[in-house]
């Protein structure tokens, strides 16, 4: 195994960590938020589709980035937006 | 001079990597105290905002990086997602929140997939030699996973959309069609850790993957559809996490990290509401009748003709409106029906007769836990009148009246009393000891699962028959005319 990978590694496990004690206890009300945080958070793969679609000339590669960009991009805003809605009715 | 300016430029060239990696591990943390907010009702608000600045700043930062060099193309397509997206969360109705998460959890899985794809495709044709295999494995797993996060959240999306029967589907040979898709994936994989640049193989996986995720989620049964959200979900981190060892990108595995075990917990704690573990809820095929408990279950209950007692309005009107204290238990058919103004409405005529009003929420009330929370704030139900099932259990022979709306498989005591039954084990609501339960639906119709419910056959049960929204407010409107008597 690369020395990339490993450091890749040792990182998931430990962020995997973090998610287990941040999300521990939390009450039924905000299970369905919080799924839908948590959801727009799994649109950082903007992140990697920015990445492979600014490697440079039209090809292949950059045109499925440009999708990846817009499908992670409705799945971020998307996602913070109906999250941030539902939380705002709790306020009343 | 003209070092001075060499120089210059190469200290900035220098600095931008690092400022990359720093201003990711800024938004990684505001990713942690997000999510660490959002878990508490005072600062969830607060915690998803948190998490949107961190996402704003992991995207801005990312235009700086050197390999970004056509920024209008990005630009536009991060302008074409945000209006979709702002658009449909404008638009969604709170009763649709759960396969909207689904939608948008599908095309983040295709985003991640895609970034696989994308980045395998300019590896293997670039020319300069095979695609490293680190790259490969994690290239392969980005796929499997976005894939079925795509294919499978889509289905889910269908299924609570009513695209597609609710029910469990199967069909003959089912299991070794999976079987045999799952070995040809292996077989793909394996051949592209031999030979890493066949992009053809590689595209022929992944859709592969594209149909796994339809079969995965065809058998699984409409009640069980939001613990296979969930599941996607945490699959969806997992895909993010598998792109960035494919680009190792920190940013990407953190972040997908936190999804995956987050989505992993928030899936347990759902099956454990239904009492079933998460091997049932995927490989049982529940709900439709499919075991032979279930079928003897069923022709046992033909063969006896079950009596049960309906009534009208104006009568139920009179026992809520003379009762001392009555519990709603209010269920996903009253959000169907955009009731919960009514009822609410409902319940101010009764406190204002004197009346003791309480609702009762099942874990799972609704498609997805807290969602029938979501439901009743939006209709200005002060948050406490709403009591959880282990809090209100003990109340409910105090109350006088149990009023049942469009609820269904969580107050079907065969789940506590009868063992052959499907959903035997799962908590209910106990508003068989209420002294009377009222029970609104549209017709005897089996609910949800596909389960009959006792709860309807008993003594001190009445049934009023109608759509939600058109009883209660005749009950408001019979409730009005007792108080001006």
């Amino acid at each position: 195994m690369s020395e990339p990978l490993i450091a890749g590694l040792v990182v998931f496990v430990l962020a995997s960590f973090v998610g287990f004690e941040v999300i521990n206890k939390v009450p039924p009300t905000l299970h369905t938020p919080l799924m839908s945080g948590a959801n727009a958070v799994s649109g950082i793969a903007i992140v990697g589709a920015m990445l492979v679609a600014g490697t440079g000339n039209l090809s292949v590669t950059t045109i499925l980035g440009l999708i990846a960009v817009v499908l992670a991009m409705v799945n971020v805003v998307g996602g913070f937006l109906v999250t941030d809605r539902m939380l705002q009715m709790f306020k009343k | 001079m003209a070092g001075f300016e060499m120089g210059f430029d190469l200290n900035w060239a220098a600095l931008v990597p690092p400022i990359e990696k720093l201003t990711y591990l800024v938004a990684a943390s505001l990713f942690i105290v997000g999510l660490k907010f959002l878990g508490s009702p005072a600062t969830a608000r607060k915690g998803n905002a948190i998490a949107s600045v961190g996402m704003a700043l992991a995207i801005a930062v990312t235009l700086l990086d050197f390999h970004v060099v056509s920024y209008g193309q990005i630009l536009v397509a991060i302008a074409v997602g945000s209006a979709i997206g702002a658009i449909a969360a404008k638009q969604v109705g709170m009763t649709e929140m759960p396969q909207m998460v689904g939608l948008l959890n599908g095309l983040g899985g295709a985003a991640s997939a895609l970034v696989a794809v994308a980045e395998f495709w300019r590896l293997s044709t670039n020319g300069s030699g095979d695609v490293p295999t680190n790259i490969v494995v994690t290239a392969i797993l980005g796929v499997l996973i976005g894939g079925v996060t795509l294919t499978g959240s889509l289905m889910a999306f269908a299924k609570l959309q009513g695209l597609v029967p609710g029910a469990p589907i199967t069909f003959p040979l089912q299991q070794p069609v999976n079987v045999t898709l799952l070995l040809g994936f292996l077989v793909g994989g394996g051949y592209l850790l031999l030979h890493p640049s066949d992009l053809q193989i590689f595209l022929d996986i992944s859709a592969i993957s594209l149909i796994l995720g339809v079969l995965f989620v065809l058998p699984i049964g409409g009640a069980d559809t939001p613990v296979v959200i969930s599941l996607l979900n945490s699959f969806s981190g997992l895909a993010a996490s598998a792109a960035g060892f494919v680009l190792g990108n920190d940013m990407l595995i953190i972040a997908g990290a936190l999804v995956g075990a987050s989505g992993l917990i928030l899936t347990e704690i759902m099956c454990k509401a239904m009492n079933r573990s998460l091997a049932n809820v995927l490989f049982g095929a529940f709900g439709g009748g499919g075991g032979a408990t279930a079928n003897a279950a069923a022709a046992s209950g033909a063969a006896v003709q079950k009596t049960y007692r309906s009534i009208d309005a104006e009568e139920g009107a009179m026992m809520l409106g003379y009762a001392r204290s009555v519990v709603i238990v209010p269920g996903y058919g009253m959000a169907v029906a955009q009731a919960q103004h009514a009822v609410r409405e409902l319940a101010d005529r009764l406190a204002e007769n004197g009346v003791e009003v309480k609702y009762a929420i099942h874990p799972v009330a609704g498609r997805m836990p807290g969602h029938m929370n979501v439901l009743l704030a939006e209709a200005n139900v002060p948050y406490s009148q709403l009591y959880d099932m282990d809090d209100i259990n003990p109340e409910f022979e105090r109350a006088d009246v149990a009023l049942i709306i469009g609820a269904n498989d969580v107050v079907n005591p065969d789940a506590r009393d009868n063992a052959n039954s499907p959903i035997y084990g799962m908590p209910i609501l106990e508003v068989d000891r209420a002294k009377h339960a009222i029970v609104i639906k549209r017709s005897m119709s089996p609910g949800f699962a596909g389960i009959d419910n006792e709860l309807f056959y008993k003594g001190n049960t009445m049934m009023l028959f109608g759509s939600a929204k058109e009883v209660v407010s005749s009950l408001v409107a019979s409730v009005k005319e007792l108080a001006a008597v």
